[in-house]
């Protein structure tokens, strides 16, 4: 399973848990599964389009264009972060 | 310095003269303003005089009726917008935002915004006509500090920005209303109540920044030649042709195939030459008017109407056990978005902390709107500022600890392994490395005499990107390479990607023949910035290399008639079977009678890199009776990962730290209580000249990043981030002011040396 870093801002939805254990092959997946466990997590993290404007996420150390399609390896750990860089 | 023993090299590490040298300094080499055209015309601006206003009516009537006007434009023929958000490769935009910004629509929010344009047969016909064009205003109050524009009285800049946090509505904003409080972030990270009550000491401290112009020589340009199919060619500066392309064509909503964009030399850049400003304005002109366009930015344009760094507000906190272990760290930042939300906050938060160990640590930041025109990058954006307030907290903290300060850095250095406030845990990096460097230089070990003199070290950490690059590389008969690549070359990224390429196959680098192409010329890149040209372009120029050794193996086996397989690549020849071998050029040379033309293509994607740290020690004489701070020696060391061409990481390394001296000690936005800039000039906005740096001396520490075939890191942005707080530190060592305010201009040094002589406090 991969470990999840719950963003601050969205703990109130975790009871204050700061990771979580989660299963899924995709970022996608994950989310979805951190949906089931914690209701409103996708909604907070994802629009119609894919991850939210200015949001990315981190698998393992990398951060990926791919979003919600980045493949999750077992043990990886996933964060959401806000996208790094400025100038448009 | 090297932490590991490096790979024997033959055209890494060396210094060959760079590609487009002999172009630079005989002036050949063409920039934006050199483009000419058959039956080019001109453009001027008219830009606001308010700060903050609405705009009732905009009366073009008088400017096109001037003889030798061709065309007139305003935000009336750009399209509407309505509330897209589109992802522009290094982050993305809120279109209307973006839209307003190029041409203000229903509002001004800055002296200086955009409000139309007259494109005319000479430059003084349109300077003319701009005068002609009636713009009833109603004026606003402006805000113009970020603590100002927090408050619920603040006049409120734009109606449909609500706050933030993670991308959509911030659930804790209460009343869904019109702020100027555009996002939120929140970092947290162990139990910060726990950390600050291990520590025996904690220092708790307020700083501002001051609003700071990249400073860049060469003014923002564009020329553009609207052809009779629809199509657009742009002539134009920028760190990224292909972000040019996309934000021109979303704002004018054509296909971004039918843009073609061409990057001409660059003047300069430092992260403000990513946003468009007259590319879409001038396109809009060329379009009404069947003539080429170029539109020039003068100096004041320039400051006023591009995008600084933003002035910011930081506290922070930090605690540390009296053996010299910082157990906590607390930090709030309010940083200046300008007219439109987009501030570097995110990664002003996320640095902040990013040089040490915190087990315990929360960080709180607001990226906010003001009346000043929208900030952009500036070399490590968000990060100066971040370091300034965290480096000369942690130096007062050793005061108090009587830690050597170099020592205390060790001690608390973030390594491998070490997991940011942010989250993400650090791979192979070399904050430790720097500052040993610094510990055993030279510098650091030379006793420092005098009276007003001080020392001080600071360190400074950026993220380094990566981000999506493309090249090409075309064999030519007579075994030199074309190296076609979208990367805008500001710091000499010609030389440092042909050096990987030819290190790779195994030829001199004079045997390269680096091109930047325009945007039909090459596959997809994203912009020279977040120093990420040597690692990211430099990971698909080493593909590209590959890919033509595999060729050429496939060519010399056919040469042989034997197996692939039993052919094999070596220092730049091709070995076979029977003892035979053929040279590079010389397989080149038969390229035609083996098979036809030989391209090579590469393409990197995401590879992250993995951090750069640096570490400064400045020594500076502080003259008592005015105030100036004179900068006596500076040394800086870097971790370069591999050095691909010594002097060019010399030369980021030192004109970053010159960059940084102009934003410790003199550079600031000044305005009047109207909103309007009154030092938008070179003269009065002074950055620092040959006259106020002595030679900045250099260490390169090298600990190779694990994620480039060459260990390579980028090195571009990182020395900004700390002379600001390594200055202070030097100051107050100096005359025993802590100064907490940028700039540390005479003025305020000297009122911080009558406030200290006076009261005994020593605050400033």
């Amino acid at each position: 399973m991969a470990r999840v870093f719950i963003p601050p801002a969205i703990r109130s939805l975790t009871a204050g848990l700061q990771e979580v254990d989660v299963s899924g092959a995709t970022v996608s997946e994950i989310i979805d599964q951190l949906d089931q466990r914690f209701p409103g997590a996708r909604s907070r993290l994802c629009d119609a389009d894919g991850l939210n404007p200015g949001l990315i996420v981190m698998v393992g150390n990398s951060a990926s264009s791919l979003g919600l399609l980045q493949r999750v390896a077992d043990d990886e750990e996933v964060h959401f972060l806000p996208s790094i860089g400025g100038g448009v | 310095m090297s932490t590991i023993e490096k790979p024997t090299y033959k055209v890494i590490g060396t210094r060959p003269v760079r590609h487009d040298g002999a172009d630079k300094v005989t002036g050949v080499a063409k920039y934006g303003a050199d483009v000419s055209l058959t039956g080019l015309i001109q453009a001027a601006m008219l830009r606001s005089p308010h700060a903050h206003a609405l705009i009732k009516s905009i009366d073009t009537t008088a400017a096109e009726a001037l003889p030798g006007v061709r065309a007139v434009v305003t935000s009336a023929d750009m399209p509407e917008q309505g509330d897209r958000y589109v992802d522009l490769g290094e982050g993305g935009a809120i279109m209307s935002h973006l839209s307003s910004n190029v041409l203000a629509r229903e509002k001004v929010l800055y002296k200086g915004h955009a409000v139309a344009a007259v494109a005319a047969d000479s430059i003084h016909i349109a300077r003319e006509a701009v005068k002609l064009i009636k713009v009833r205003y109603e004026p606003l109050p402006a805000v113009l500090d970020v603590r100002e524009a927090m408050r619920d009285e603040a006049p409120v800049l734009n109606d449909d920005v609500r706050t933030q946090m993670l991308g959509a509505a911030d659930p804790d904003a209460g009343e869904n209303k019109p702020t100027n409080v555009a996002k939120k972030f929140l970092f947290e990270k162990g139990d910060l109540e726990q950390g600050f009550a291990e520590a025996d000491v904690v220092v708790e401290r307020e700083f501002t920044t001051a609003t700071v112009h990249q400073g860049y020589i060469e003014p923002h340009n564009a020329t553009a030649q609207w052809h009779a199919d629809g199509k657009v060619t742009i002539w134009t500066s920028t760190q990224g042709a292909f972000t040019v392309r996309q934000q021109t064509a979303e704002l004018l909503m054509i296909p971004a195939s039918d843009v073609k964009v061409i990057p001409m030399e660059i003047g300069g850049g430092f992260g403000g030459k990513i946003a468009v400003y007259l590319q879409p304005v001038a396109t809009l002109l060329s379009r009404k008017s069947g003539k080429p366009v170029k539109l020039v930015m003068d100096r004041a344009a320039v400051f006023e109407a591009t995008g600084p760094t933003p002035g910011t507000y930081i506290r922070a906190k930090i605690g540390a056990t009296k053996e010299g272990k910082i157990t906590a760290g607390e930090a709030y930042l309010a940083y200046e978005a300008g007219a439109y939300p987009g501030s570097p906050i995110s990664c002003g938060c996320m640095c902040i902390f990013g040089c040490y160990d915190i087990p315990h640590a929360r960080v709180e930041g607001y990226d906010v709107c003001v009346n000043k025109p929208r900030t952009n990058a500036y070399r490590a954006p968000g990060s100066t500022n971040a370091a300034f307030a965290a480096e000369t907290i942690v130096d007062e903290i050793c005061c108090q600890l009587n830690f050597d300060a170099a020592e205390f850095r060790l001690k608390n250095a973030a390594q491998e392994g070490t997991r940011r406030v942010d989250g993400p845990v650090f791979s192979r990096i070399g904050m430790y490395e720097t500052v040993a460097a610094i510990q055993a230089s030279d510098h650091y070990q030379s006793p420092l005499e005098g009276s007003h003199r001080g020392r001080g070290i600071a360190s400074g950490f950026w993220f380094n990107a990566g981000l999506r690059s493309a090249v090409t590389a075309l064999l030519n008969l007579d075994g030199t390479v074309s190296l076609i690549e979208g990367s805008t070359d500001i710091g000499g990224t010609r030389t440092s990607l042909a050096m990987q390429l030819a290190e790779t196959l195994g030829i001199s680098a004079e045997r390269v023949k680096p091109t930047v192409a325009d945007t039909d010329g090459v596959g997809w890149n994203d912009v020279t910035g977040g120093s990420r040209v040597t690692f990211a372009t430099g990971i698909a120029v080493v593909e590209a290399a590959k890919d033509i050794q595999r060729q050429l193996l496939q060519r010399a086996a056919t040469l042989w008639s034997c197996d692939r397989e039993a052919v094999h690549y070596e220092d730049g020849k091709i070995v076979g079977p029977d003892q035979n071998v053929i040279t590079f050029a010389e397989l080149a040379g038969k390229m035609l009678q083996t098979g036809g033309a030989i391209v090579g293509q590469g393409v990197c994607s995401d590879v992250a890199q993995s951090g750069a740290f640096g570490t400064h020690c400045v020594d500076v004489e502080v003259d008592p009776e005015t105030g100036k701070v004179q900068i006596l020696r500076y040394t800086i060391a870097q971790d370069a990962g591999t050095a691909i061409h010594p002097s060019y990481v010399e030369g980021q390394m030192q004109g970053g730290v010159v960059q940084g001296i102009g934003w410790a000690l003199n550079e600031e936005y000044w305005y009047d209580d109207q909103g309007e800039m009154r030092n938008s000039t070179f003269l009065d906005y002074r950055i620092p000249t040959c006259y106020d740096v002595p030679m900045i001396e250099t260490l390169i520490v090298e600990v190779p990043d694990p994620n480039h075939p060459y260990g390579v890191r980028g090195v571009g942005e990182v020395p900004i981030c700390p002379p600001p707080a390594a200055i202070a530190n030097a100051i107050y060592q100096a005359i025993g002011v802590r100064m907490q305010h940028l700039p540390m201009s005479p003025p305020r040094v000297m009122a911080a040396i009558l406030k200290l002589s006076s009261a005994g406090n020593g605050e400033a």
